[in-house]
């Protein structure tokens, strides 16, 4: 059987993006730093080194011109992986990733696509500046046509990575990056990859389901150790992975068996990930419901700047608060 | 040391070889064969009068809200003659004429103005991509096209437009930086009709010329008199020489008039005078180059009467062509909106289409019922 080795998140995505180059000739990397610097969080380390100027792009600070000329470099057969140095900055290039990323095939009845990814680090609990830490995957995934995904550790971000890269859709890539190098894991030696549209029954359980994805998975998995250690529990916990599309049968499946559910996530609450949840939950597995759904999430209200914003983070307590509330209602 | 303000030194150059009266000059004027020249004005005269046809549709309901494009055959036809089929050209709404003459069929064109994405489809045998309504967008794409070209070291060049207005946005400036730092091989035309809408130039920017943005990207940049389709050409000609040269990016300002609204839903009354307005149309580009052609005996008086008569002929077996399939049951089907969003079917995606689906299948039923009812009761 093959190996694996065992490494952090930003080692495991900058492994993915140097066996991607070597894959693929059509496979670019693009963005601000993301050459000699390698990349503001050192993501795309020897990565111009190795393939060069021409393939590892150094641009212009401008998030619409990246992407912008993202789509066309993909329409023109390339493979653009681009890093946004900041998802928070990705709302420059909205219109591009809305207007013209998620519709070409549409528009043009399957004509022209454009395979291409936006990878970007993106949350809270970092101790960032203002402007640094937000979670707005909720407002790409609203969007008809992008498929988002976010990995919760190293394994997932490398494999979510190439389906990423060799998907011929374009696909944000969220990269909770309080998770960089939080922990080690280990990651096969042989590439592999995450279907997109599927979620992951992490652990099996038959009292509740917990769902979560990206930094708040980890949360959201400590809460259910500690439960499930302390409490006569047994809980279910899933890792969405991919926003958009949603693997709602998986949850659905899940709420069936456990008659409760749990949905964490930073991201603010208003019509957030876990409003799409529970309204698919409502539609499908209504009857199998023994308690209302608990949603952890971040407020609605910008994350405050980071001398306070532990407390707008959802974190172990209040998951594990949520979890047995729900149990015992 | 004392301040000063910054002088732009480089000279925005104007070309004109063909005024407007028809008056060549001959050092400057094109070698062009006499096919080319003709094919030149047949697409020029084919976008005009479609163009016309198409305000006659629309005002009968027989098609949707369109941008007009007449007035700008020039600036389309004669960028569009001088590249290759294996380079690309990247539209945005107003290159009617230079669509056709790639090779977009007429039913196409209509389909799409009429609601439908079967219209956007690009044809084959070409690199094209279709209109682009979100003004200045598309050039980013040319941009990356340009970028992608030397990445896989091809000779080519993007051909791209856009308008006065879409100077303004944010993609307009950050298309000619990408592609001037990476000396990406694209040519970005400006449509100046001097309006976006109702605005005019002089409250869209407080430069002189569009042409000298080109300066502060560093990059050639020319104005040219967007009516005369030979100079149009000539300026077209030599950026793309120079860009497969290696030489990148160059902005070519085309002025011209927009000689209908702005969209079918417009009253440029409102906002332009009539005295301006009549001056323009005298310019207007296609006039001069049927006298032109004239003097030169490419064309007889009688040739261009032929090809007026072929040209409507073609016109009218196009929205024949475009009218049967619009109604065929293909492009007719509602349940297609779900089937190219993504390269796989999705899950919900499949949901959705089955619950419209029933919907649909609901409503038939219903529809039958009614007319049963209604007959039953007709017969007591």
């Amino acid at each position: 059987m093959a190996g694996t080795k065992e490494m952090n998140m930003a080692k495991a995505i900058n492994l993915a993006l140097h066996e991607a180059l070597e894959r693929d000739e059509n496979v670019v990397v693009m963005g601000e730093d993301v050459g000699y610097d390698e990349g503001v969080f050192r993501i795309t380390e020897g990565l111009v080194q190795k393939y060069g100027e021409k393939r590892v792009i150094d641009t212009p600070l401008a998030e619409a011109g990246i992407m912008g000329t993202a789509i066309g470099m993909s329409i023109y057969g390339l493979r653009p992986v681009c890093e946004i140095q900041f998802s928070d900055f990705a709302n420059y290039a909205f219109n591009q990733m809305e207007s013209h990323a998620a519709r070409f095939r549409n528009r043009t009845r399957g004509a022209v696509k454009t395979p291409l990814v936006m990878r970007m680090p993106s949350g809270g609990g970092i101790r960032a500046l203002e402007h640094h830490s937000e979670s707005r995957e909720a407002t790409w995934a609203h969007v008809p046509g992008l498929k988002v995904v976010m990995p919760s550790g190293p394994r997932s971000a490398r494999a979510l990575l190439h389906s990423a890269i060799q998907d011929d859709d374009a696909v944000v890539f969220y990269e909770p990056k309080s998770l960089y190098r939080l922990f080690k894991e280990e990651v096969p030696d042989e590439i592999e990859t995450f279907p997109i549209g599927k979620a992951q029954v992490v652990k099996e359980g038959k009292d509740l389901t917990v769902v979560s994805f990206g930094a708040s998975f980890r949360v959201a998995l400590d809460a259910v150790e500690t439960l499930e250690e302390d409490q006569d529990v047994s809980i279910e916990l899933i890792d969405l992975l991919s926003i958009s599309p949603m693997d709602h049968a998986t949850i659905c499946k899940s709420v069936e068996k456990t008659g409760r559910l749990v949905v964490v996530h930073e991201g603010p609450r208003n019509l957030g990930i876990a409003a799409e949840i529970i309204a698919r939950v409502n539609e499908n597995a209504f009857l199998s419901l023994e308690a209302p759904i608990k949603r952890v999430t971040g407020y609605d209200v910008p994350m405050p700047y980071f001398s306070k914003e532990q407390f707008f983070l959802p974190d172990a307590d209040k998951v594990a608060l949520a979890c047995m509330e729900t149990i015992k209602f | 040391m004392p301040r000063k303000p910054i002088e732009i030194t480089e000279k925005i150059e104007y070309l004109s070889i063909l005024d407007e009266n028809a008056n060549v000059d001959t050092k400057l004027e094109p070698k062009l064969d006499n096919d080319t020249l003709k094919k030149m004005y047949r697409f020029m005269l084919l976008g005009r009068r479609t163009d016309e046809r198409m305000l006659k549709m629309q005002r009968t309901g027989r098609l949707g809200t369109f941008p007009q494009a007449s007035g700008h055959e020039a600036v389309s036809i004669g960028s569009v003659s001088a590249i290759e089929k294996t380079d690309w050209h990247i539209p945005a709404y107003r290159e009617l004429a230079g669509m056709l003459y790639r090779g977009w069929s007429l039913e196409k064109i209509i389909l799409y103005w009429n609601g439908y994405e079967e219209g956007a489809v690009p044809p084959k045998g070409v690199n094209d991509l279709p209109y682009c309504v979100p003004v200045a967008s598309q050039l980013l794409h040319a941009a990356g096209v340009g970028m992608a070209m030397n990445i896989k070291g091809d000779k080519k060049v993007a051909l791209t437009y856009f308008g006065d207005g879409s100077s303004s946005e944010g993609d307009f400036h950050e298309a000619l930086n990408f592609a001037s730092v990476f000396k990406a091989p694209v040519i970005f035309v400006c449509q100046n009709n001097q309006y976006a809408i109702s605005v005019p130039l002089s409250k869209q920017m407080n430069c002189k010329t569009l042409a000298q943005r080109a300066v502060a990207y560093g990059m050639p940049g020319i104005k040219v008199d967007g009516n005369d389709v030979l100079a149009m050409y000539v300026a077209t000609k030599e950026a793309v020489d120079r860009a497969k040269a290696g030489g990148g990016p160059t902005l070519i300002e085309g002025l011209t008039y927009r000689f209908t609204p702005h969209t079918t839903a417009d009253d440029p009354k409102r906002y332009r005078s009539e005295d301006e307005s009549k001056e323009w149309f005298g310019r207007e580009p296609l006039t001069r180059f049927a006298k032109y052609l004239q003097n030169k005996g490419v064309m007889t008086a009688k040739d261009l009467e032929e090809m007026e008569a072929e040209v409507d002929a073609e016109i009218r077996a196009g929205i024949e062509r475009s009218e049967t399939l619009s109604k065929s049951e293909e492009l007719m089907n509602p349940l297609a909106m779900f089937d190219y969003l993504y390269g796989e079917e999705t899950e919900h995606l499949k949901a959705q289409k089955e619950e419209l689906k029933q919907y649909l299948e609901h409503k038939k039923k219903g529809k039958k019922q009614q007319n049963h009812t209604a007959h039953a009761g007709s017969a007591k």
